[in-house]
């Protein structure tokens, strides 16, 4: 064990990353006693309202990495430096995940509160079409003909994408607008009790280090992979 | 700026040539519009009353539906001649590629659209001879080439290129589905400006966003 190794996902990482992961799953653990133990019942939803402490913090989260999968590719494109595309791929990757997570929790709470599954405003709409893009980013890369043209061309499809942001959102709004405002959910609220507040509090806290663990793992994934590659290139 | 706009104007001035020559790409875009656009005489039993408020839905529709196919087509026929790589050698800047390619995509796309305007007098009596409705046209077909364009230069290069234009494309071009749409009926609806100015307003700023951010990313979508 003397001499030092070239992954650079052992050692002193690992431990860095394993550590991560075993917070976020004791966070997950007391956030979920939280959400079904502590916070109360809403009164007019009933038991279902208790999605809305995993939809809003997963949601929140799917935002931030798109963000970080845009600003990712950006740096990417500039300085030519494989880590910023290793964190948007990763961004990716993960952000697929949160997106598809924050669409069913989004539907299956939609559907009894506001009787239907799926509500195209502004920010439905927006969601779906994020993932749709973070699609779209993965199969770029998937079927270009090598790494360094998939790693280049997925960075415009994240650019372009975020570009569409606010253009979707305006879109969606003034053309939701010819439709009837809905009168319950997450917007019509009024404040929150404090156990409640506590409880989304936690799990923004909960999502947000769970997000981080997760973005580690496939970075250093990416790390190996690369890893490899320069170790084949060298040998051949 | 003038070298580039010279050289873009070359470019374009090349796809003229050659699309008048054969007319390969114009004619199957056309047809392929009219069987969309005939299909859905079927899928809904159009009464006059369901074509004023599907009618600029049945038509967006069929016009974003042929740009994908007509943007497919016109780099697929690049890519296998290898006039792609011949123009990718060529001295001149990248910006000037993608604007050429793009003024030929417009070309193509306003040419098949007005060509279906009759099309569709005939099959919905649907009259699209308004100002209005052929201002939003323009400007959301300038939107589809704007994007349309840089993501087929990366399909057409991929293994999965007729899949993949369109999930690259149209997420992205949705806001222009909405302004074009929206737009159209109330265009049609008599409104005028202050009916779909707002929507107007929106597909111009899209166009010129995306003709800015486009151009700029092109290098690296080029970039062997």
């Amino acid at each position: 064990m003397t001499t030092a190794d070239p992954s650079p996902t052992t050692g002193g990482a690992g431990a860095w990353r394993l550590g991560l992961l075993l917070v976020a799953g004791v966070l997950v653990l007391i956030d979920m006693y939280l959400i079904f133990g502590y916070a109360p019942t809403e009164r007019s939803m009933g038991i279902v309202q208790r999605l809305f402490y995993f939809h809003v913090p997963v949601i929140l989260t799917s935002f931030l990495s798109f963000a970080l999968a845009a600003v990712g590719s950006v740096l990417y494109l500039v300085r030519r430096n494989r880590a910023w595309d290793r964190l948007a791929y990763a961004s990716a990757e993960v952000g697929v995940v949160f997106f598809t997570s924050a669409i069913i929790t989004g539907a299956v709470w939609a559907k009894p509160v506001w009787n239907t599954w799926w509500v195209w405003d502004a920010n439905g709409t927006l969601t779906f079409v994020l993932w749709l893009i973070f699609i779209g980013y993965l199969m770029v890369r998937a079927y270009a003909p090598d790494a360094e043209r998939g790693r280049r061309w997925s960075a415009v499809t994240a650019i372009i994408g975020a570009a569409t942001v606010p253009f979707v959102y305006m879109a969606a709004d003034w053309w939701g607008g010819l439709h009837p405002e809905r009168v319950t959910g997450p917007g019509a609220q009024g404040s929150l009790e404090r156990e409640m507040l506590l409880t989304l509090l936690f799990s923004f806290v909960t999502f947000i280090v769970l997000f981080a663990a997760l973005i580690a793992e496939r970075y250093a994934l990416r790390s190996d992979e690369d890893a490899i590659e320069e170790l084949r290139l060298a040998a051949a | 700026m003038r070298e580039t706009l010279r050289a873009a104007l070359t470019i374009y001035a090349k796809d003229v040539r050659l699309e008048l020559r054969t007319r390969e790409t114009l004619f199957s875009v056309l047809a392929f519009a009219l069987v969309v656009a005939f299909i859905f005489t079927f899928a809904f039993e159009p009464s006059p009353q369901l074509i004023a408020s599907i009618g600029p839905g049945i038509v967006w529709v069929a016009y974003i539906f042929t740009a994908v196919l007509g943007m497919n087509r016109t780099f697929l026929l690049e890519h296998e001649r290898g006039t792609l790589d011949g123009l990718r050698l060529a001295p001149v800047p990248r910006e000037a590629l993608y604007l050429g390619k793009l003024l030929s995509v417009v070309t193509l796309l306003v040419t098949v659209e007005a060509l279906m305007l009759p099309a569709f007098l005939v099959l919905y009596d649907l009259s699209l001879f308004n100002v209005w409705f052929i201002a939003i046209a323009v400007a959301a077909t300038v939107g589809i080439a704007a994007v349309g364009t840089l993501f087929s230069a990366i399909a057409v290069h991929t293994r999965a290129r007729e899949v993949l234009l369109p999930i690259l494309f149209l997420p992205v071009a949705l806001p222009l589905l909405i302004g074009a749409v929206t737009g159209s009926r109330e265009a049609l609806d008599g409104e005028g400006w202050s009916g779909m100015g707002g929507w107007l307003q929106l597909i111009v700023a899209f166009d010129i966003v995306f003709l800015v951010l486009s151009s700029l990313v092109f290098e690296y979508v080029l970039e062997e």
